[in-house]
This record gives structure tokens, C-alpha cells and sequence, in this order.
């Protein structure tokens, strides 16, 4: 049991979970405390997990059940980053609908914790483990703001939508154990002799899965209705931190027990990224309200994410993670933007209340210009890198027809996003939105967009970081 | 190494432009931005005339190279100059100026913003016209569409949205197979430099389908029918200053694409392809005429005038031989200052009588007589009467066609008297004539800044009309050598 420092942030989490639900029962009004502790857990793990494990090379532990590498350390970082900012920003509006209660920053933690064992799980039944103990907590924010209709009906629709799928993944996962006599990764991988239609029945029945919980198309229906529903701070949770984990598991699911039977899954994973990134673009032409922009957004984004794993090489699945790390980058910047639209205690979240912003608000639309013009991957900023490297290792493997159409519905894509930049720049001003955000609002946003901004200039540092994950 | 002369022109603005984003945006008349704009784009004016003259001409190599890594083992940030390109990147320098100047009497809100975008957009240019490095030129050619699209969009006219959504749809819908070429060329050949692709030559069987990729990017870009349709739109509806970058500098781009990548990087497929962009050269600068000559808006005029100009000019680089290639580079320069001219003139009567109708207009050169003459002489420039700048070009291109292919140089030639036809007929109605309307009465006529800044757009008209010596002197040795490599491409092939 000397490996146990490797875990030491999943179990110094649980531990906090535990002693602040206890806590939060015994005091009166101790939101604000469970509050900040929470977020010093967050922060007291990432400095652990960069500790023990981002010197790790890889290493099996419990049974070989867990598996601790580059990948994860890198992933469970950008995973407890991206949920320490939410937390930070939630507070505020939070506050505004009165629900600032000791449950939210809770159930953000055991997702947190739910997405970390996934990335480390090196076993099917890890892996579900994870996945149940974060959709649990998902399935609770969503339903968060429990007064509005919309909010519960985004519950609801998640929970229904989400436990089919994760039945699907389960069966998937039996059907694998079947066939292969067990649920370790490593041991799937050396016994994969045999080319059984049932296993890749077996693998279908996990995509789909997997699928659903990063919303490709067509397992996508869920997710404009319950970004929409959702209080704006979960919508935030649901664009950046979820995806990271599922990508993480799909990578190492695909790569590490399946990777002789890619002839079988790469159609798959082309025809999901091929039909993520056109619905995507072209769903969100006719939204009007900017949280289900975001979601049909975040659907062609997952395109580009995915073409990257279709590639089946070392440089597209980096590409794929450099992806996903800037797209969250954005996605924080974006979201920033939107919950600054506060005006008398209420948030807009409307495309035509930006309406003209740039009148009154030019650095907040000088902003949302550039995370814009970065989401639709116009150079130089953070966005087209993302694509360009995605793109390098999609042509590496000659698969010009995926970048062709990739490459094409990024400009459908960058119809829509123009058209926002055409309301905040050419169109009429409205009334003033409040300018008085607070702390973590205004340092996510500024500390997003620079980074958005400047990445060109060194580009180098994130692929060196990315370039040390070798799955193959 | 020695100081990084290139990059500082590229920096430059940015600094500017990032010394205006700190001051305030008062409204009216900002004077503080115009000076800081005005200073910015003359030193840098002025460095690039340094550049020119401690550019060595006597040979084709790339001068002033700075090369940085960039991306690790990837892209090297890299820079230079040789004959060809270092005229374009006068030409911006020079034109900036001239814009910045013309906001005094056109861009009336949030003029701060205005200037920080010309400035962007300035350091990009020159960042297009010195990069060596496919990724790195993809990235400023790019790059160059947000500040253009605000451009259009905030400071247009009424039809404005339409114009900036076609003008950036069109261009990045282009742009985006390039993207496919250059990785492919990458993963082909292993670098994206463009010294050492020069030397290594891309094998002759991707030529075909790169050239391709290359092309319909260049070719929105030029703008080249049939793909030209956004640039009347873009320019009816941009505010003078920016009618003036995108004709003068914008459309130079891809001409300069032509030469530098299609020309040297794919000989074999440019051989092949040739009869296509004759085809469509020919079509531009026939078709294209005939629009003109119907069009009843006199910015709308011009912008058709300017694919017929781009026509020539791509039919020139394809004749694949000296004078013609040497002819579009001068094309390209003089109409770059005689468009640019053009609008502003455009510009000038729009701000007193808004109206850009030639309807509207009739008999006012006893009037404002200065501007007639000023207007005079950018018309018989732009339809190449020798003496001025627009003759060289043309006639040089002509002759080269000549040499390659009788039946389509006598169709260019058509489109030579065509495009008299239209420019002294636009000018006769607009300015000679009865006086259609009581009001034109009340026309001043310039203002110091209008007069400074067609008198210096009317002074290297006039000079190199008479005088193109230095010009061709700058371009001769690399033009030759880069026929010379091609044809040694083609040998080998």
C-alpha cells in the first residue's frame, strides 16, 4: 500500500466531502464556510495532484485497476482548475436566486471527484464507478435552481437521457467482460485474439455511451434543453469539466484495450465527428438564446475534438487534448461574458440583449470579440491553433475528407458567431448592464481572454506539456 | 544578427494601435489619436523607405531574414524580403498615412477605434507581404479579415452587415483549403519554409491538387470571376479609408500569392493551369467592363474597374515571362495608388453632397476645379494613357501576352479601350456637363488634407509614369531568377 500518495487527491476530496456535509449539518448558515473550504480542498488538491503524480511516468496501482500517467495528471489538473473557477464564479449568482446553499459547492466536489477516477480508471468497473458518482451529482445541479420550471425539466431530461445511456454503457461493458473474461484495460488488450462480433457489439454499446455524456451527434438531443434549463454557473460545469473526463476515458478506452481492433471503431468515431461538426454549425444559425447557442456549439466542438481520436496516432489524440484544454479556456471566457449581462438582480442570456454592447460596455465587448473570433478559429488567436493542430494530425493519416468537411463547416460555424459580433458591434445600444462584477468574474475573464490572446506568442509551452502523453 | 528591421515594421502599428487603446475615446474630433495614428504609420513609412534603400538589388536572394523557432520542430517564425515583395510592403506603408489622413473628413464616431483597426490591419499587411513561412503568411493573411470585417461593419454604410458577411464568408471559405494545402505540404515535404521548399520542389504529382487549393483561396482574394461578386458589395459599403486599404493593398495580396507560392512552389501545375486563368482573366476583364460601364454608382464603378485591373494583372504573372510578370507587379503597385485615389476622390464629393449616384452629379468643374483636375489625372491613369503610372503595367502585360497567346492578348486589349470607355465616361458625366442640381453650387472645393493627399498620390502617378526605372531595378533580378528556377523546374520534370 506504499502507492497510496498517488491517490492522495481523490482520497483527500472524499474525505473533505465527508466532513463538510457533516459540517454543513451541525452549523447553522455555514454556506459561505463550506463555500471557501471547498475551494481550498480544490486548491489543496491540484497542488497534490502536481506533487505526487505529474513526475509519474505510469504506474498501475490496486490491482491494476487504476492507472496513473501523464494523461491523468494532466486531465485531473485541467479537470480541478476548471471546477475551482466555477466554484469561485458561482457565488455571486448563486446568491441572486438565493440559493446560495451548502449542497452546490458538495455536489461540485464528488462530480470533481466522480471525473477523477474515471480519468485514472484503468478497469471497466472504475470506470463506471466514476461515471455514476459524477452523473449523480450532475443530475442534482442541473435541477439546482429547483423553483424554475425550466431548471427541474433540465433535471429531469438529464436524468432520464443519461441513465439510458449509461444502461447502454453498462450492457456495452458486459457484453466486453463476456467475451474477454475480464474488465481490466491491459488484460482486454492481451486477449483480444479472436475478432467476435459480439465485442464489437460490445464496443458500439460503450461509444454510445460515451458518446451521450461529451453530446456528439446523434446522441445529442439533451443537451440544448438542459444547457438552457440549467442555471447559468452548472451550464458553465456541464460545457468544460465533464468533457474532459469523458474525452480522457474515451481516449483510453479506445486506445488502450481496442486499439488492434481500430478498423472497427474508426468509421464510428469519423462518422460521430463528421456529424458533430455540421449539425453543430448548423443548429446554431437559428438560436436565439445564447445558452443554447453554446450547447449546439459545444457539439461541433466535440466534432473537432473527435476527429483528432479518429486518427488513431499519438499526435491526434495530443491534438485532441490541446483541443479540448483551449476549447475550455474559451468556454470559461465566453461564460464569463454572460454572467457580467446582470442587470437590477436579473441575467439576460438572450443573443439580442447584447445587442449594441459595445457603446456602453467596449471592454467587455472588446472581449467577447475575441473569444468569438477565437471559437471560430480565426488566427492568430488561442481557437485556431487548436483546430490547426487537430487538422496537422487528421492530414498526417491522409484523411482528407474529414478535414475538408471539418474545415468547411468552420466557415457555417463562423456564420453564427459573426452574426453575435454583428449584434454587439453593429446594432443598437440597449440599456446599461451593471458594472460592478465581482472578483472572480472579472479575473476568469481577463485572465481567459489574454490568455486566448497572447497564446500565439508561445504556443510551444502547452504542446510540450501535451507532447510527454504517449497512449500508443 | 543585425537589428530586426522587418519585425519592427510589423510591430509597429501594433505598439500604436496599443498606445491608442490606452487613451481616451473622446467623441468628435480626437486629435491626440490622429497625431499618435498619423506618427506611427509615417516612421513607419519611413523605415520602409530605409529598407529600400539598403536593399541590395543586385541579387534575388531574401534580404533582412530573421528567423525564430516559433512552435518546436515545427514552425520557425520567419522573414525577408527580395524584389518583389519589398514594393508591397512601400506601398502599404505608403497608403496607411494617406488613410489615416482621409478620417479627418469621413469617419465621424468612435474615430479611436477606427485608427487602432487601420493600424492592426497595417501591421498584418506587411506581415503578409514579408513572410516567409506558409504557416506564418496563412496566419497574417488571415488574421487581416477581423479588422477588415469591423471595419465594413461599424464605419459602412447602410447595407453594411451584408457587405462585411459576405466580404469575411467569402474570403475564409477560400482560405480554408489553403489551410489543407499548407499542412499537406508539410507533411509531404516536412517544413513549411518557403526558402527551403524553393530548393527541395514539391513532388509533381500533389502539384496539381495543391495549386488548386492555393488558387481558390487567391482567387476570392483577387478578386477573379466568377467569385468576384463580394468586392463591389465590400467597397460601396466601406468607409473611404477602408474602400482605400482593401482596393490598394487587400486585393495586392493575392497577386502576390500568385507570384511568390503558386508560381514558385507549383511550376509544374502552374504550367498546367495556365489556360485557366486565362480563361477567367479574360472573362474578368471583358465581363467585368461591361458592368462597369452600366454601373450608376460611381464606387461601384471603380470596384468593377478593379477586377478588371486584377485581370490583367493575373493574366500577366501567367504568361510565366519576364515583361509579363514584371508588368503585373507594376500594375499591381500603380493600381494600388491610382484605386486608392480614385476612392478617395469618390470620397471627397460623397462627404459634401452624400451621394455616390453619377446621376446626381453634372458640370462641376467650374466649381471645384482643383479636385477636377486631380480627378482628371487618376482617371486617364487608370485607363493607362502613357505618361502615367497605369500605362507601364498594362503595356508591359500586354506585350507579354503577346508573346504567349495572340487570340487572348487581342481580347485584353478589347478590355483596354473598354476600360477607357468607362472611366472618361464617368468622369464626363460627373464633371462636365450642365449643372444637373442648384445644390452643387454650394461645393467647396478641397480641403487642405484632401489636397495633400491626392497631390501625394498624384506625384509617383506622374514620376514613375514618366520614370519606373528604380522599380524595375528593385524587381528585375528576382523576377528573372524566378522564371529561371521555374523553367529549370519544368526541365527536370
Amino acid at each position: 500500500m506504499n502507492n497510496l500518495n498517488l491517490v492522495l487527491p481523490e482520497i483527500f476530496i472524499s474525505l473533505s466531502v465527508m466532513f463538510l456535509l457533516i459540517l454543513g449539518v451541525f452549523k447553522k448558515n455555514s454556506s459561505q464556510l463550506t463555500f471557501n473550504l471547498s475551494l481550498v480542498t480544490i486548491l489543496v488538491a491540484i497542488i497534490l495532484t502536481v506533487n505526487e503524480t505529474f513526475s509519474v511516468n505510469r504506474i498501475t496501482i490496486f490491482n491494476d485497476s487504476i492507472v496513473i500517467d501523464r494523461m491523468a495528471s494532466l486531465m485531473k489538473i485541467i479537470t480541478l482548475i476548471g471546477g475551482f473557477l466555477v466554484l469561485g464564479i458561482s457565488s455571486n449568482y448563486l446568491k441572486t436566486f438565493k440559493i446560495f446553499k451548502i449542497e452546490y459547492p458538495i455536489l461540485i466536489l464528488s462530480s470533481v471527484l466522480g471525473m477523477m477516477i474515471m480519468i485514472s480508471s484503468n478497469d471497466l468497473m472504475v470506470f463506471y464507478m466514476g461515471l455514476e458518482l459524477q452523473s449523480l451529482a450532475l443530475y442534482v445541479l442541473a435541477t439546482f435552481n429547483r423553483d424554475q420550471l425550466k431548471s427541474s425539466e433540465a433535471g429531469l431530461k438529464y436524468f432520464v437521457l443519461s441513465a439510458l445511456s449509461s444502461g447502454l454503457l453498462l450492457y456495452g461493458c458486459s457484453l466486453i467482460y463476456g467475451f474477454s473474461g475480464s474488465t481490466n484495460f491491459d488484460v482486454i488488450a492481451n486477449q483480444l485474439t479472436s475478432n467476435e462480433y459480439a465485442l464489437t457489439f460490445g464496443i458500439v454499446f460503450i461509444l454510445v455511451g460515451l458518446a451521450f455524456k461529451i453530446s456528439a451527434v446523434p446522441f445529442h438531443m439533451w443537451a440544448p434543453d438542459v444547457y438552457e434549463g440549467s442555471p447559468t454557473t452548472v451550464t458553465l460545469f456541464f460545457t468544460m469539466v465533464p468533457k474532459i473526463a469523458a474525452l480522457t476515458v474515451f481516449i483510453r478506452f479506445l486506445y488502450v484495450p481496442f486499439l488492434n481492433l481500430i478498423d472497427q471503431w474508426q468509421m464510428i468515431i469519423v462518422f460521430l465527428s463528421i456529424a458533430s461538426m455540421i449539425f453543430g454549425a448548423i443548429a446554431a444559425i437559428g438560436q436565439t438564446n445564447i445558452k443554447r447557442l453554446v450547447a449546439y456549439s459545444s457539439i461541433g466542438h466535440i466534432g473537432y475534438t473527435l476527429a483528432g481520436l479518429a486518427t488513431g496516432s499519438n499526435d491526434g489524440i495530443q491534438s485532441s487534448i490541446i483541443y479540448i484544454s483551449i476549447y475550455v479556456l474559451m468556454n470559461l471566457a465566453l461564460f464569463s461574458c454572460l454572467l457580467m449581462l446582470k442587470r437590477n438582480d436579473q441575467y439576460y442570456e438572450d443573443i439580442d440583449d447584447l445587442s449594441g454592447l459595445s457603446k456602453n460596455h467596449p471592454l467587455l465587448s472588446l472581449s467577447l470579440l475575441i473569444i468569438l473570433f477565437s471559437l471560430a478559429g480565426i488566427p492568430p488567436l488561442a481557437g485556431f491553433f487548436a483546430k490547426f493542430y487537430v487538422f496537422k494530425a487528421v492530414i498526417e493519416q491522409s484523411m482528407y475528407f474529414l478535414a475538408i468537411v471539418g474545415l468547411l463547416s468552420t466557415v457555417i460555424a463562423a456564420f453564427y458567431y459573426l452574426r453575435i459580433i454583428k449584434i454587439i458591434y453593429f446594432d443598437k445600444e440597449k440599456e446599461k448592464y451593471d458594472s460592478d462584477h465581482g472578483l472572480w468574474l472579472k479575473f476568469s475573464l481577463t485572465f481567459s481572454t489574454i490568455l486566448i490572446l497572447l497564446y500565439f506568442i508561445f504556443p510551444s509551452q502547452l504542446i510540450e506539456v501535451v507532447s510527454r502523453i504517449i497512449i500508443i | 544578427m543585425n537589428f530586426p528591421i522587418l519585425s519592427s515594421l510589423i510591430l509597429l502599428p501594433i505598439v500604436g494601435a496599443l498606445f491608442l487603446f490606452f487613451t481616451k475615446d473622446k467623441d468628435g474630433n480626437n486629435l491626440t489619436a490622429k497625431y499618435v495614428a498619423l506618427f506611427t504609420t509615417i516612421v513607419n513609412f519611413f523605415i520602409s523607405i530605409y529598407l529600400w534603400i539598403s536593399f541590395d538589388q543586385t541579387t534575388s536572394s531574401f534580404q533582412f531574414v530573421e528567423e525564430r523557432i516559433w512552435i518546436k520542430d515545427f514552425i520557425n517564425y520567419k522573414v525577408g524580403v527580395d524584389g518583389i515583395s519589398i514594393l508591397f510592403i512601400l506601398l502599404t506603408t505608403f497608403i496607411t498615412p494617406l488613410c489615416v489622413v482621409s478620417v479627418n473628413n469621413t469617419v465621424k464616431n468612435r474615430l479611436r477605434d477606427f485608427l487602432i483597426a487601420i493600424l492592426i490591419m497595417e501591421s498584418f499587411m506587411i506581415g503578409v507581404f514579408c513572410a516567409l513561412d506558409l504557416v506564418v503568411f496563412y496566419l497574417f493573411f488571415e488574421a487581416g479579415l477581423i479588422p477588415m470585417f469591423l471595419i465594413i461593419g461599424i464605419w459602412g454604410g447602410p447595407k453594411r452587415v451584408y457587405s462585411a458577411f459576405k466580404f469575411f464568408l467569402y474570403t475564409l471559405l477560400g482560405s480554408v483549403l489553403m489551410l489543407v494545402a499548407i499542412i499537406s505540404i508539410y507533411w509531404i515535404s516536412g517544413t513549411t519554409d518557403v526558402i527551403a521548399l524553393y530548393e527541395l520542389g514539391i513532388d509533381a504529382k500533389y502539384q496539381n491538387l495543391l495549386w488548386l487549393a492555393f488558387f481558390s483561396s487567391f482567387a476570392v482574394k483577387t478578386p477573379m470571376w466568377p467569385v468576384h461578386t463580394w468586392l463591389p458589395d465590400a467597397h460601396v459599403e466601406a468607409p473611404t479609408a477602408g474602400s482605400v486599404l482593401l482596393a490598394a493593398i487587400l486585393l495586392k495580396m493575392a497577386g502576390y500569392g500568385f507570384i511568390r507560392f503558386s508560381l514558385g512552389l507549383f511550376p509544374v501545375a502552374s504550367e498546367v493551369f495556365t489556360p485557366l486563368v486565362y480563361t477567367l482573366s479574360v472573362i474578368a476583364i471583358v465581363f467585368t467592363s461591361f458592368i462597369a460601364l452600366m454601373q450608376e454608382d460611381m464606387k461601384k464603378l471603380i470596384a468593377y474597374s478593379s477586377v478588371a485591373h486584377m485581370g490583367f494583372v493575373t493574366l500577366g504573372i501567367f504568361t510565366l515571362q519576364q515583361q509579363g510578370i514584371e508588368g503585373s507587379i507594376i500594375q499591381m503597385l500603380s493600381h494600388g495608388l491610382v484605386s486608392a485615389a480614385l476612392f478617395l476622390c469618390v470620397g471627397v464629393v460623397y462627404d459634401r453632397m452624400h451621394s455616390r449616384l453619377i446621376k446626381s452629379y453634372g458640370g462641376i468643374v467650374t466649381i471645384i476645379p482643383k479636385y477636377s483636375i486631380l480627378f482628371m489625372l487618376f482617371t486617364l491613369a487608370a485607363l493607362g494613357l502613357p505618361g502615367t503610372f497605369g500605362f507601364i503595367g498594362e503595356f508591359l502585360i500586354l506585350m507579354g501576352v503577346f508573346k504567349d497567346n495572340f487570340l487572348v492578348a487581342v481580347i485584353a486589349s478589347f478590355g483596354v479601350i473598354l476600360g477607357a470607355a468607362y472611366m472618361l465616361w464617368l468622369y464626363k458625366r460627373v464633371v462636365f456637363g450642365k449643372l444637373v442640381n442648384e445644390d452643387l453650387k454650394k461645393m467647396v472645393d478641397l480641403n487642405r488634407s484632401e489636397y495633400l493627399i491626392l497631390t501625394c498620390l498624384a506625384v509617383p502617378t506622374l514620376f514613375f509614369g514618366f520614370y519606373p526605372e528604380p522599380l524595375f531595378n528593385t524587381i528585375e533580378v528576382s523576377v528573372s531568377d524566378l522564371i529561371n528556377m521555374h523553367n529549370l523546374n519544368i526541365a527536370s520534370k
